[in-house]
């Protein structure tokens, strides 16, 4: 049908030229995560703070950062740290660093949502039993706060795995990459890029079922 | 650093566009018109499959429905425009004739109708169920009361998620320049590497995306406010990218 041969594909292809982009996609995503996590809890506490000069410099970032495409963050990053650290780096290290940056601008607000839906009520009880700020935050509300806002960082998160693909902007090895590559090395581009989007549509829709599973669960619990 | 060198911006790229800053024009031109008729087309697809989604008594349009937004959702742009691009025409002879633009805009427009056939789903299952039946007892068709009763409730809640998501497809076009559209991502790699004044150029096209983000969030909110129904109040919605 169509002409199409995914005769090519076999195990040698695959430890050759996907496996290694596969990592990095996963890698990527997973760091990229949990730096997003903390560096956006850290912008939303700033956002929350209450101190113009905390917030004002946060929300320039968070909505500057929101409001041009990835992948024009991810060119000025490649053109600024190499500046900035004043020796060249691969687009992988790039790719690391701007995605932790990109996505604590998408956490810190997701978080912040999440810490306003702690009443504040829960705040003031803290504050009454003698807690610091930092014992408030870290043993009443960020607990909460997290476990609320838990499906929405994971959907975040799958979105973030889709995301990686735009590395392709500047040359890194993700699993795109990979297909890419192994597409034109047996010049069947077309059926790469077919096997990409059933790898890639595997992998994200069952994330999403698990997510959706996790939020039933947790929602039966609370 | 070195020093800003803003005259690059009145040098000659040599072919048929005089100067730099009017290549980059160009450029937006071609950002604004892929996200327009991309978010056209997505409203358009949207709308029917988020419709149909709700209807009741229909197992299989509901189905094909969710199987529409799980597919268009599920995989990443970069590879959907791929496919578009270079998969499609080869698959089916009668594509082979039509301009990237048209590629890129079904490419841009399926990936946001499932988003937004998303939101209108649970913009209509937010509405209250009497809604639906009070539609039914006064005799309406199934048409009608979706036509007079839901959407226009529904279309009104998610105003701000739809003002999230236009924001997100003029963001999501700078995906196009992986298949030589010549939109502003792809203006800021060719006019950096001919002129090697990447910063200038990016900071231009950083600004141009700014301004262009700003203008539709303006204008969303003018539309909110124009189509507003006293008394009822809407909660916002938060999207992704």
């Amino acid at each position: 049908m169509f002409g199409l041969d995914f005769s090519f594909y076999n195990w040698d292809l695959v430890t050759k030229f996907l496996l290694k982009g596969l990592y990095f996609s996963l890698f990527l995503t997973v760091v990229a995560t949990l730096g997003g996590i903390v560096f956006g809890t850290l912008l939303a506490l700033m956002r929350l703070s209450g101190k113009k000069w905390l917030d004002l410099p946060a929300a320039i970032y968070v909505n500057g950062m929101r409001s041009i495409p990835l992948v024009m963050v991810i060119l000025w990053f490649f053109l600024l740290v190499p500046i900035m650290i004043g020796r060249p780096i691969g687009p992988e290290y790039s790719a690391v660093i701007t995605f932790i940056a990109f996505e604590a601008a998408y956490f810190s607000e997701i978080m912040r949502a999440g810490i306003q839906s702690i009443p504040r009520g829960q705040v003031f009880a803290g504050m009454a039993m003698g807690m610091s700020y930092k014992q408030n935050m870290t043993l009443v509300v960020l607990p909460q706060a997290f476990r609320n806002m838990l499906p929405v960082l994971l959907t975040q998160t799958i979105i973030l795995f889709q995301d990686t693909s735009l590395v392709y902007a500047i040359g890194a090895y993700d699993l795109f990459k990979g297909f890419d590559i192994a597409g034109k090395n047996f010049g069947r581009p077309e059926e790469a890029y077919i096997m990409a989007a059933v790898v890639y549509f595997i992998l994200c829709y069952s994330l999403s079922w698990m997510v959706k599973r996790l939020h039933k669960k947790i929602a039966i619990i609370r | 650093m070195r020093n800003w060198d803003w005259q690059v911006f009145f040098e000659d790229p040599g072919g048929n566009i005089p100067t730099y800053w009017q290549w980059m024009l160009s450029a937006w031109g071609w950002t604004l018109s892929v996200s327009v008729c991309g978010l056209v087309l997505a409203l358009l697809v949207g709308s029917v499959i988020g419709t149909i989604r709700t209807l009741p008594d229909s197992p299989w349009l509901v189905r094909f429905g969710n199987a529409w937004v799980e597919l268009f959702r599920n995989i990443p742009l970069l590879v959907q425009i791929f496919l578009w691009y270079h998969v499609v025409p080869k698959l089916f002879p009668v594509m082979a004739g039509l301009p990237p633009f048209v590629l890129v805009v079904f490419a841009l427009g399926f990936f946001t109708s499932a988003r937004i056939a998303e939101q209108l789903r649970s913009g209509i299952q937010a509405l209250p169920r009497g809604q639906r039946y009070a539609g039914m007892a006064v005799g309406f068709t199934t048409v009608q009361y979706y036509r007079y009763v839901l959407l226009p409730m529904a279309y009104r809640i998610i105003i701000p998620p739809l003002t999230s998501e236009s924001m997100n497809i003029f963001k999501n076009s700078s995906v196009a320049f992986a298949v030589s559209i010549p939109e502003l991502i792809q203006f800021a790699m060719q006019a950096g590497e001919e002129t090697s004044r990447v910063t200038e150029m990016y900071a231009a096209v950083t600004v141009l995306y700014i301004i262009s983000a700003m203008v539709i969030n303006r204008f969303m909110a003018w539309v909110e406010k124009k189509v507003r129904v006293p008394g009822f109040v809407v909660a916002g919605g938060t999207g992704g990218h």
